[in-house]
């Protein structure tokens, strides 16, 4: 793990901003997909809002940083806390609703935010969206792709490391115990309401500070950067790297980010031969996309995370099979 | 003492009345039997005090105090706790993990200093573990401690379901059918430890059970339900000498000539 966090700091030194800003885009993905996991993978609410809930966060930060004119460092964690409010606001409804029923109330978060995003254009600039800052420390500006990434890594770690904690203590067992038996889990005196609120508040921060850092690196927040295909993206991170698995979520998050450009490699190659084939294979994208998520849910339900581990044992276990 | 008194209990599903002014009442420190056959509302009871299901009328006293308002979870930090009669293990998580769910109300760490961990939230789990390890210690399930509760025998899962009500440190525990689908040895082992909780620690154990060599040997008071009504209450050779308790379970006596 160690060897994986130097690599992570390390390979920026080592290759092109192109790479680098791919990285960052993985970083601020694994944020946002280890907040949903919180929600989706450890206490068991399905939520499709995550689109709306990173745009909340990506306004916030641009009405504080650019309207507002505050600095960066405080529109982070303000842009969090404004969608874990926001966030458990829309958990309400989990204490009567689930599964299904839930994943259509959290549907619903996704379009009345984004209906208030897109007609409140005096605070929100409306379908033009708005314009934001990379953010600066004294005189140093993170303009490059470098030390932008930096950031977004150092508040990974951050993500990461609360996470790992929260799961080993009193209120990640509570999480745990509500997504397994909800019933044992009152018994044990875990009030079901709260901590489903709660897991919601703090799922919501992590996506809103996801939301934020994705808003300061494109440096523009407009209602269709956060439609409904961005929730489902989420979900398929989570759900291709392994549902309740940090590392899974990390591996979903590179793997969902990843896979475009891969393919966009693939078609390109491909096209060498068959030069008048490429429109098609364009089109090919979105199929195989929707093809390997299928493919998971097949094969892999445990996801990415569950592979590794295999992998892992496969070594340990090594040469001998049992 | 009583530390716990019901009263005029019924319990109404729609025209089925599973539990009819049922009344008895539990004496603080005695292993107190709830028994009946099939569908008596053995279970409906429980759920009642537990607080899962809402009486139609009576009342549930804890130590003199009023519980029926109360949500299942507040009935917890008063220190009732529950053994369920179907498996209702964290199945995921290691036993570890499960004692600890059960001492849910007596620790205090929120998020932030869960997800700082370091510091107080250490402190706390090192300081839990302790009286954790003493209820593994009791059941004796050491060896299986991190072991995740899914993969453990049918019997060890009952022992861990007992040992996570435990792990409460509860006044009154209540024991849905712990031997249930056991064999002879591994009911004599649950016996000893439910004699054990009782005289060591002090427990008021409220026990529902089938094996009636068990109840009978256990129990200081008895009390039996047939389709919803009260029909016993007293101490086993009372109720063993009942008639209409005989009726119950023996059905009407034929005269033989």
């Amino acid at each position: 793990m160690l060897i994986l966090t130097a690599l992570a700091f390390l390979f920026p030194l080592l290759t092109n901003d192109y790479i680098v800003g791919l990285a960052t885009l993985c970083a601020i993905a694994s944020i946002g997909a280890i907040g949903l996991n919180i929600l989706t993978g450890f206490t068991g609410q399905i939520s499709i809002g995550v689109g709306a809930f990173l745009g909340v966060g990506g306004y916030t930060s641009a009405i504080i940083t650019s309207t507002l004119g505050l600095s960066f460092w405080f529109a982070i964690p303000i842009a969090g806390i404004v969608t874990a409010a926001v966030g458990a606001l829309f958990g309400i409804p989990s204490l009567r609703l689930k599964g299904l029923y839930l994943a259509i109330a959290t549907l619903a978060a996704q379009f009345i935010i984004l209906f208030v995003i897109t007609r409140w254009t005096s605070l929100t600039g409306g379908t033009s969206g708005m314009v934001l800052q990379r953010p600066s420390i004294g005189g140093f500006s993170f303009m490059s792709a470098d030390s932008y990434y930096y950031i977004c890594l150092a508040v990974l770690l951050f993500t990461i490391i609360y996470t790992l904690n929260l799961f080993r203590s009193r209120i990640g067992r509570a999480f745990l115990a509500v997504r397994d038996r909800d019933v044992a889990a009152q018994i044990m005196g875990i009030n079901l309401f709260t901590y489903k609120v709660l897991s919601f508040a703090i799922s919501s921060f992590f996506v809103g500070v996801a939301g934020a850092l994705l808003a300061h690196y494109t440096m523009i927040v407009s209602p269709e950067l956060y439609s409904i295909t961005v929730s489902i993206q989420y979900l398929a991170m989570i759900l291709v790297g392994g549902l309740g698995s940090i590392l899974g979520s990390i591996l979903g998050a590179i793997f969902i980010v990843l896979l475009p450009v891969i393919l966009g490699y693939g078609v390109d190659f491909a096209s060498i031969f068959l030069p008048d084939m490429h429109h098609m294979l364009a089109a090919f994208q979105e199929v195989a996309f929707g093809a390997i998520i299928i493919f998971f849910l097949i094969f892999e339900p445990g996801g990415l995370a569950h592979i590794w581990n295999n992998i892992k044992n496969y070594f340990k276990l090594w040469p001998f099979s049992y | 003492m009583a530390i716990l008194e019901v009263n005029d209990l019924s319990l109404k599903f729609g025209g089925v009345k599973a539990l009819d002014q049922v009344s008895y009442h539990v004496e603080k420190g005695e292993i107190f039997s709830l028994i009946g056959p099939n569908g008596a509302g053995k279970t409906s009871m429980l759920n009642c005090i537990s607080g899962l299901y809402t009486p139609s009328s009576g009342s549930i006293k804890f130590k003199g105090k009023e519980i029926l308002g109360m949500k299942p979870y507040n009935r917890t930090s008063l220190g009732i706790s529950r053994a369920f009669q179907n498996i209702a293990l964290f199945a995921h998580m290691s036993v570890l993990d499960n004692l600890k769910l059960g001492r849910h109300v007596r620790m205090k760490s929120g998020m932030f200093k869960g997800g700082m961990y370091w510091g107080g939230a250490e402190k706390e789990e090192v300081s839990h573990r302790r009286s954790v390890e003493q209820v593994i210690e009791f059941l004796e399930m050491q060896d299986i401690r991190h072991t995740p509760v899914g993969t453990l025998p049918y019997g060890l899962q009952k022992r861990v379901e007992v040992g996570r009500a435990l792990a409460l440190e509860p006044e009154l525990i209540l024991l849905d059918e712990p031997m249930a689908g056991m064999n002879s040895a591994e009911k004599e082992d649950m016996a000893r430890f439910i004699l054990d909780m009782h005289e060591l620690n002090g427990i008021t154990v409220f026990l529902i059970e089938h094996d009636m060599g068990v109840i009978m040997d256990l129990s200081d008071h008895i009390a039996v339900l047939d389709f919803g009504k009260r029909i016993g209450f007293g101490t086993p050779e009372e109720i063993q000498k009942n008639p209409e308790v005989i009726r119950a379970y023996l059905g009407e006596q034929e005269v033989t000539t």
